[in-house]
């Protein structure tokens, strides 16, 4: 399949600095609906630093978003919200203190009558959806410290998955998980996919990125080295893309 | 209810009656601890009395209605403190608020006020609790300004502000205590006049029980609509009846409480009639009224708000909450205005209870306040505090306090008595989470 159209989300020479090191530089992916980009790169390449532009954790110091064609300014996580950007951080972001349903809600919280929050109605659509994610989860009146990392995990995907997201970032979202949550997660991603959400997935696991991506877009020192659909590479080339800097097909 | 949510609830066969009791019911441990405390506290004092001093003082209708009144100002300060804490943050300065607010309310109302609208107006003690809010408020959303958009630690502002505004209430009449204040702001001190009486309390407690079979009530159907699991019948008939009890109780008790027969004649000229020997009930006073509904209103806001929830995200991972959107240092900056706020109640209680304002009004009241926030569960990591918990700390503070008054522990042995309980609470605390975990 080629990508043919307006792309979902098109980043277009982001750069953003800290304290004189520029951690992004110029650096351009898109991404179409119903595609899964990887995201890969040494620690330290700016894989996750390009992502937060994305997603509103950081403002970009240059460069252009376009969502559907459309340029947008995202300054904060609201503005990204409000694109439908939705992000699985690698932290996973999860106020500890708090339980699974208001954890969902954060940001987001259902208003009953009165203004007043709705709580039962909250924990009503965790149970939905985590019904739906996670058959196994039934932990909803204790505080998320008090849940395994798949637990934890699902948490924040429901999170995600939950609010209509139509472009999903994952950083990272297998790291913490056994084998068999992490199988669970790659069937969700394809399900996601054929629903046709675009994802973003930041993953070190080359052998997931071949299974899980159409292409994968590497970056070395804050500069993109190339993005190459996963079919036309093989692991070899695209681990010398990562360490090398440089994809060893287009030096033939 | 479905099968998935049957298996929320554990297998109850193997587990002792009392883990089912607290479990059906939905009792908090901290709580029954609290109580269990503050019930050794009380009886301990009693009978300290009984056997050293031939006279048990404390577990009287006059010792335990002076005991509210004197818990209040600290309680309505403790629920704000809660919140303060909650978001990793701590105040030093609310002693000194209650300096400054109350010179300020007591200069408007004494030599501002009645120059303009003339002694003894009506309208004076109105627009000096609302000059003593707004005043609180600002200088609490100053404080918030500078801890959550200067980056300057909460620490750091707050005891700044526990020095200027001390000497702020001093320079403000130049160290002159300001007295009396107008006879009806008086009344929100307390006192025999400043309480709602035998009738008014009756009335309070029936409202109060109703309150207790609407929350319930509401809740019961609450979850029966959400296929929630719910508590058993007999366990919501205990805590309706263990309400009801409580409430009860207390109305009597504030009622047993008489008038003391100076106030009965002076009482009895006024109106022209000889009461001689008649029983007049205090009653609930105003003050205790104030830090109940204070109390309400708190936990509303904390529970039922997203206000409420986003203080506590920030406390629990403040980077998590800015990333689901939360404005962090908006909300940050409110908790230190409502603390500004509840810091003014306290001073128009204090300084109404005292019929004066003096300029060191509220001395080491941010730590009995902060001391309350701790002792009733909140933790100064962030993240967790309860409304009620800080309430019943400052009982707990209180009745230590007035008990060692009691009994003719001198000041020195005091502080010592409340340093080594604070430590030692908050040292069970420690130990309870680690066991819960």
């Amino acid at each position: 399949m080629t990508n043919t159209g307006t792309p979902l989300v098109e980043l277009k020479d982001i750069s953003i600095a800290f304290g004189g090191i520029k951690a992004v530089d110029k650096v351009s992916v898109d991404l179409y609906p119903g595609e899964v980009v990887g995201l890969l790169g040494h620690n330290g390449a700016g894989k996750s630093t390009l992502i937060k532009c994305l997603s509103g954790a950081y403002k970009a110091d240059a460069g252009e978003v376009f969502i559907n064609g459309k340029k947008v300014v995202i300054n904060n996580p609201r503005d990204a919200r409000d694109q439908n950007i939705e992000t699985i951080y690698q932290t996973l972001a999860l106020a500890d203190n708090l339980d699974a349903a208001s954890n969902l809600f954060l940001g987001r919280e259902i208003i009953g009558s009165g203004g007043f929050l709705d709580e039962s109605r909250m924990e009503a659509e965790t149970r939905k959806i985590m019904a739906r994610l996670n058959p196994n989860f039934h932990k909803f009146d204790v505080p998320v410290s008090a849940l395994s990392g798949g637990q934890r995990q699902s948490v924040a995907i429901a999170r995600a998955v939950y609010f209509d997201a139509k472009i999903l970032i994952m950083d990272e979202p297998t790291a913490a998980l056994g084998v068999h949550e992490t199988e669970m997660v790659a069937e969700l991603i394809q399900e996601l996919k054929n629903q046709g959400l675009g994802i973003f997935l930041i993953e070190h696991d080359i052998h997931n990125v071949m299974k899980l991506c159409d292409r994968a877009s590497v970056m070395k020192n804050g500069l993109l080295v190339g993005t190459e659909r996963v079919e036309d590479v093989t692991e070899d080339d695209i681990l010398s893309m990562i360490i090398l800097g440089k994809n060893p097909k287009n030096k033939l | 209810m479905n099968d998935t949510l049957k298996s929320d609830v554990p297998t109850e066969s193997h587990k002792s009656a009392i883990v089912r009791f607290l479990h059906a019911t939905e009792i908090d441990t901290r709580l029954l601890g609290m109580l269990g405390a503050l019930t050794l506290i009380w009886v301990g004092f009693h009978f300290y009395g009984v056997i050293f001093n031939n006279f048990g003082a404390f577990l009287t209708p006059r010792n335990l209605w002076n005991l509210s009144v004197q818990t209040s100002s600290i309680g309505i300060m403790a629920t704000g403190m809660v919140l303060v804490i909650v978001t990793r943050n701590i105040d030093l300065s609310v002693g000194s608020m209650i300096g400054v607010i109350a010179m300020s309310m007591g200069l408007l109302q004494v030599e501002v006020l009645p120059q303009i609208v003339g002694i003894g107006h009506w309208s004076i003690w109105i627009l000096a609790v609302i000059v003593g809010l707004i005043v609180g408020t600002l200088i609490g959303a100053l404080h918030g300004w500078l801890i959550a958009y200067r980056g300057i630690p909460a620490f750091i502002v707050t005891l700044g502000g526990l020095m200027v505004w001390r000497g702020m209430s001093f320079l403000s009449a130049g160290g002159r205590t300001i007295s009396p204040v107008d006879s009806t702001f008086a009344l929100l001190g307390g006192g025999p006049y400043g309480a709602v009486g035998a009738a008014g309390s009756w009335v309070v407690g029936a409202i109060a029980c109703f309150g207790v079979a609407y929350i319930l009530y509401a809740g019961r159907k609450s979850r029966r609509k959400h296929d929630f699991r719910l508590r058993p019948m007999w366990a919501e008939y205990f805590l309706g009846i263990v309400g009801w009890v409580t409430i009860i109780s207390a109305v009597m008790l504030v009622n047993s409480y008489p008038w003391p027969k100076g106030i009965v004649r002076q009482y009895g000229a006024r109106i022209g009639q000889d009461l001689e020997g008649t029983f007049i009930s205090h009653g609930f006073a105003i003050p205790v009224l104030i830090l109940i509904t204070v109390g309400i209103c708190m936990t509303i806001l904390v529970t039922r708000t997203r206000f409420g929830r986003y203080v506590f995200a920030i406390g629990g991972n403040p980077e998590a909450a800015a990333l689901a959107g939360i404005d962090t240092k908006w909300v940050t900056m409110k908790v230190f205005a409502l603390m500004g706020m509840l810091t003014a109640i306290a001073a128009v209680i204090a300084s109404a209870r005292l019929n004066s304002a003096t300029n060191a009004l509220g001395t080491l009241d941010e730590l009995y306040v902060i001391a309350a926030a701790v002792i009733g569960g909140t933790s100064l990591a962030g993240g967790v505090g309860k409304i009620y918990g800080a309430i019943l700390g400052a009982l707990v503070m209180q009745s230590l306090q007035s008990g060692m008054v009691l009994i003719g522990f001198d000041s020195a042995i005091q502080r010592i008595v409340v340093g080594v309980v604070l430590v030692l609470a908050v040292y069970l605390d420690i130990l309870y989470n680690k066991r819960v975990k």
